[in-house]
């Protein structure tokens, strides 16, 4: 293999697993020291920069970050990466002084639809550079779906509008309860640039025999969520059928537990494991009573005298064909049916832009989504920009966090006459740790504990208001423990070839055998002569170029503590522990266009 | 040192043993040697060949005199019996515990210092004695522990920290160790575990006496230019004769290496020993050969090392004295100690 170059920004981007996981790429375990020194603000700014929205994102992201958590592979748990999020946010002080001000304007006019995630991240963009930001939504308050669909027992209200408010207060101008209804008649207000942010707001619907005649009593998820979030809804059957897999429907049934149902089901197509919701969502509705039945395939609403009495379903199981797809056949059992009182369809969103008309100017493809560059985020109207789900469809909040940067940046260039293809690289600041012969600047002592474990309201409490937030977040005890248990992968081991006398006290010490020196050669013969198996082929190889003797030095960078044994038992120094702190490029950072090689 | 302990995780896929263990279960202590230690490479090879062999760490009793190299029976075998005895009287306090138990394995880990001048006659008793044990020395040609001076097995004119030339002859350990019995004796490198694990094992496999030299650079003060045990000096002037494989289990042996070069040597336990042969005339069976081998190579600056010597046919101390093979710790009171009516008749025998 060819030496590892490691000046590209990517490598050691790369082994920060938790920071290249998010799409917006938050320097996670720089935030997670900072909590453990007790700097929650600090902590928070950085969250902040990144990801807009920590408090609300501290409680309800879909946490693409954990999954990746080299954690993971070392141990069972990766670390509670969002929870330590909501940390920062619970435990700061009052950070206005440190948010960017209101500027004078540059006289450039930015029209953003929609005020949700991916609006309000391209407000906060723009704003501080001048630009005057308005953001248009049906609503008569900022926050779009974070607001409307998440319920209020996951998301307080109080953390909504204290980070909207934040990006609100930097000049934005708010037009709530203004729905835009044409595409049109916006371009005609000859804004400078167009940013549509409004999401996938159309539940899918479920058209199955029952289904109008039944009507009064099946409710789409999302838009009943979104009735009772604002209090035209406050009660349901006793007898629930939650239809849908996927985290709406989990805020659904356990909404459903608040407003008066007692037999909540969840009745899903899919295996238990398939389904679209995380873990930790299906874990808290089975924690409420909430049974899940997993490959049933509703057929017909059954109902009597035009009022919903129950669902039937076909039963089915899962096969899997030589390409092993799995597809869900009938297993030949009889129907079921379930009796009920009222049904939540929970089957999908979609997007729908009936308000954009032809001849705006933007195309769309043959799935009716408009077609969109997936880097600068511009639509056929070089003016007009998407981002979030109404650029591909439902995703989640991170998500919209980062197509709001990137498609800020993209207004920034355009509007500052610069190439939008042209992307800046990340801002990368490296320095060593080392403090002493054997002193490191950051905690290198491995926590062995276990995934510390977040309170959770009393049950019975918790169920009787629908305005009670069940998770109560880390004290500052548990976040210390939680905050520890965090290997530090941003402190990179870097190698200096010129260094090494080949002595191999890096390689008897490393706890993880991660660090062989042999021949060199393609990789997977090299995967295949390390010290320990390697397991993860995605997780790259550190190859050194020749030493003396003719070997490389490759280290398996899969599980590294990053405890810095290596570098404290390397008798020269060709070892050391430096830290990478990666940052994205977001509109108005200078634009690094080179990146700087290693120290 | 180290301030932290090694962090308790270990590679998801680390092979286990026969026993259950990983390599990881032979570790003992972090070490609180200087970094870069070629003793620290050692110590990585003892738990690397005790992990190969499915060793139980608890039928181990490791022994040690006084100096850096004596330290390091702490950092491998956490879970084994340990003796750190008095400055060049390993070979003594070894070869009492395997007089009164000859079950264990036993271990005895020396320097240069405790072994060639302090210890010297020690161990020269214990190798003429046929005692069963593997006998390593971790030879830095210095005395770290005082700052770097000479010690005797530092080469005639080879330069020190400071540069002055040491004007003293060397001993050669292996040399002496052959003269005196030893019935397997090797050298190696700590910057070659590919050379020294095999050897390691194979030695604790062995019966008798087995002595292993094996050559350890002194980072703090023995790894200049001028020095003839520093890295790049050895890696320069090593010439193996032979690399060996260990085979633990007793089934016939797929050579799959070109004929004639490699040897299969059987030890007493029914255990194998592959030799690939380096240097094509050279027999390990040859004790004289051996010897002489040596003396021209050492002439010339060469540092030799391989498998040097082995009987797979040796006998030990308690064959030669003919004890119980009971260990005594195990013996019932009246057949450790019979009463005045059998001493009688000892004495009455002798009279």
């Amino acid at each position: 293999m060819k030496p590892t170059d490691i000046a590209a920004p990517d490598y050691f981007h790369k082994v920060v697993d938790c920071q290249w996981a998010c799409p917006a790429h938050t320097p996670v375990p720089e935030y997670i020291r900072l909590i453990a020194q007790g700097r929650y603000s600090d902590a928070y700014m950085i969250n902040w920069k990144s990801n807009v929205f920590p408090g609300i994102l501290g409680r309800t992201c879909d946490r693409p970050c954990e999954p990746a958590c080299r954690r993971g592979r070392v141990e069972e748990n990766p670390v509670a990466i969002c929870r330590l999020k909501r940390v920062a946010a619970d435990f700061k002080d009052d950070i206005r002084q440190r948010l960017p001000k209101p500027v004078p304007t540059n006289g450039k006019r930015v029209a953003l639809v929609g005020g949700g995630p991916a609006s309000l991240t391209v407000a906060r963009d723009l704003a501080p550079l001048g630009y005057h930001c308005t953001v248009f939504d049906a609503d008569p308050e900022a926050g779009g779906m974070m607001r409307t669909q998440i319920p209020k027992f996951r998301l307080p209200n109080s953390v909504i509008d204290e980070e909207t408010g934040y990006i609100l207060a930097l000049g934005v101008d708010f037009k709530g309860g203004h729905r835009i209804d044409s595409m049109r008649s916006l371009l005609a207000e000859k804004y400078d640039a167009i940013f549509v942010g409004s999401g996938a707001p159309r539940g899918r619907e479920l058209d199955i025999p029952g289904r109008k005649e039944a009507a009064s009593n099946i409710h789409i998820g999302i838009e009943w969520l979104a009735s009772v979030s604002f209090g035209h809804v406050d009660k349901i059957g006793k007898r629930v059928i939650v239809l849908g897999g996927g985290n709406t429907a989990m805020d659904c049934c356990r909404t459903a537990r608040r407003l008066g149902g007692e037999d909540v089901k969840v009745i899903v197509r899919s295996g238990f494991e398939e389904m679209k919701a995380s873990p930790w969502e299906k874990e808290d509705a089975i924690h409420e009573d909430i049974p899940i039945l997993n490959f049933l395939v509703p057929v017909a609403f059954v109902h009597e005298n035009g009022k919903l009495t129950g669902v039937t379903f076909q039963k089915v199981k899962a096969e899997y064909d030589a390409k092993g797809r799995r597809n869900l056949v009938p297993s030949g059992e009889p129907d079921q049916t379930f009796a009920c009182d009222d049904v939540l369809v929970a089957v999908g969103q979609e997007n729908a832009f009936p308000w954009i008309e032809q001849d705006c100017g933007i195309e769309f493809d043959k799935w009716h989504m408009p077609k969109v560059d997936p880097k600068t985020f511009a639509s056929t109207n070089p003016k007009v920009f998407f981002g979030g789900d109404a650029a591909f469809g439902p995703k989640n909040i991170i998500w919209a966090v980062a197509h709001g940067h990137d498609a800020a940046l993209s207004i920034h260039k355009m509007l500052s006459g610069e190439d939008i293809g042209e992307r800046p690289l990340p801002e990368v600041q490296i320095s060593s740790q080392k403090m002493g012969i054997h002193e490191w600047s950051y905690d290198n002592d491995i926590s062995i504990d276990k995934r510390f474990k977040v309170p959770h309201r009393d049950k019975v409490v918790a169920l009787k208001d629908i305005r009670a937030e069940v998770e109560l977040g880390y004290d500052v005890k548990l976040a210390l423990g939680e905050a520890h248990r965090c290997l530090n992968c941003d402190v990179q081991t870097v190698f200096s070839t010129s260094l090494c006398i080949e002595c191999d006290a890096c390689a008897d010490i490393c706890p993880m055998d991660c660090i062989t020196f042999t021949g060199n050669g393609e990789e997977s013969d090299l995967r295949q002569r390390l010290k320990a198996p390697s397991l993860h082929p995605d997780q790259d190889l550190y190859v050194s170029s020749d030493l003396k003797t003719g070997r490389v030095m490759v280290k398996d960078e899969d599980v590294c503590l990053h405890c810095g044994l290596c570098a404290e038992r390397c008798p020269t120094g060709a070892w050391d522990m430096q830290k990478y702190f990666i940052e994205m490029t977001h509109a108005g950072s200078t634009c690094p266009t080179k990146s700087r090689s290693a120290a | 040192m180290t301030y932290i302990a090694k962090p308790k995780f270990h590679h998801p896929g680390l092979k286990k043993n026969e026993l259950g263990y990983t390599h990881r279960d032979y570790e003992g202590k972090i070490s609180t040697l200087c970094a870069g230690c070629g003793h620290d490479s050692i110590t990585a090879s003892i738990i690397e060949a005790c992990y190969e062999l499915s060793i139980e760490p608890h039928r181990v009793a490791k022994i040690s005199g006084i100096g850096c190299s004596s330290k390091t029976p702490d950092y491998f075998l956490g879970n084994s019996h340990g003796f750190n005895s008095v400055h060049g009287r390993m070979p003594s306090v070894l070869t009492g515990a395997n007089l009164a138990n000859r079950d264990l394995i036993y271990l005895g880990v020396s320097g240069d210092g405790d072994s060639a001048s302090i210890g010297f006659g020690q161990f020269a008793h214990s190798i003429r004695r046929g005692v069963n044990m593997t006998y390593i020395v971790e030879n830095n040609g210095v005395y770290g522990l005082t700052k770097g001076q000479f010690s005797a097995t530092a080469d005639r004119g080879s330069k020190s920290k400071k540069g002055v030339t040491n004007t003293d002859n060397a001993i050669d350990l292996v040399a002496i160790a052959l003269q005196l019995g030893a019935t397997f004796v090797a050298r190696s490198f700590s910057g070659d575990k590919a050379q020294l694990v095999p050897l390691i094992a194979a030695a604790i496999r062995h019966k008798g006496a087995s002595f292993i030299d094996v050559i350890s650079p002194c980072i703090a003060f023995n790894n200049h230019a001028g020095s003839t045990k520093s890295f790049d000096y050895v890696r320069e002037h090593n010439d193996a004769v032979n690399r060996l494989d260990v085979l633990v289990s007793r089934d016939p042996i797929a050579v799959d290496y070109a004929p004639g070069t490699v040897q299969v040597v059987e030890q007493h336990d029914g255990s194998k020993v592959a030799l690939r042969k380096i240097d094509a005339d050279y027999d390990p069976h040859d004790r004289l050969g051996a010897q002489t081998f040596l003396a021209r190579h050492a002439a010339k600056g060469q540092i030799v090392t391989g498998l040097l010597y082995v009987d797979p046919d040796a006998e030990d101390l308690h064959e030669h004295l003919n004890t119980v093979e009971t260990p005594l710790n195990t013996l019932e009171a009246d057949t450790l100690c019979p009463g005045s009516a059998v001493l009688d008749k000892i004495n009455a025998s002798l009279r």
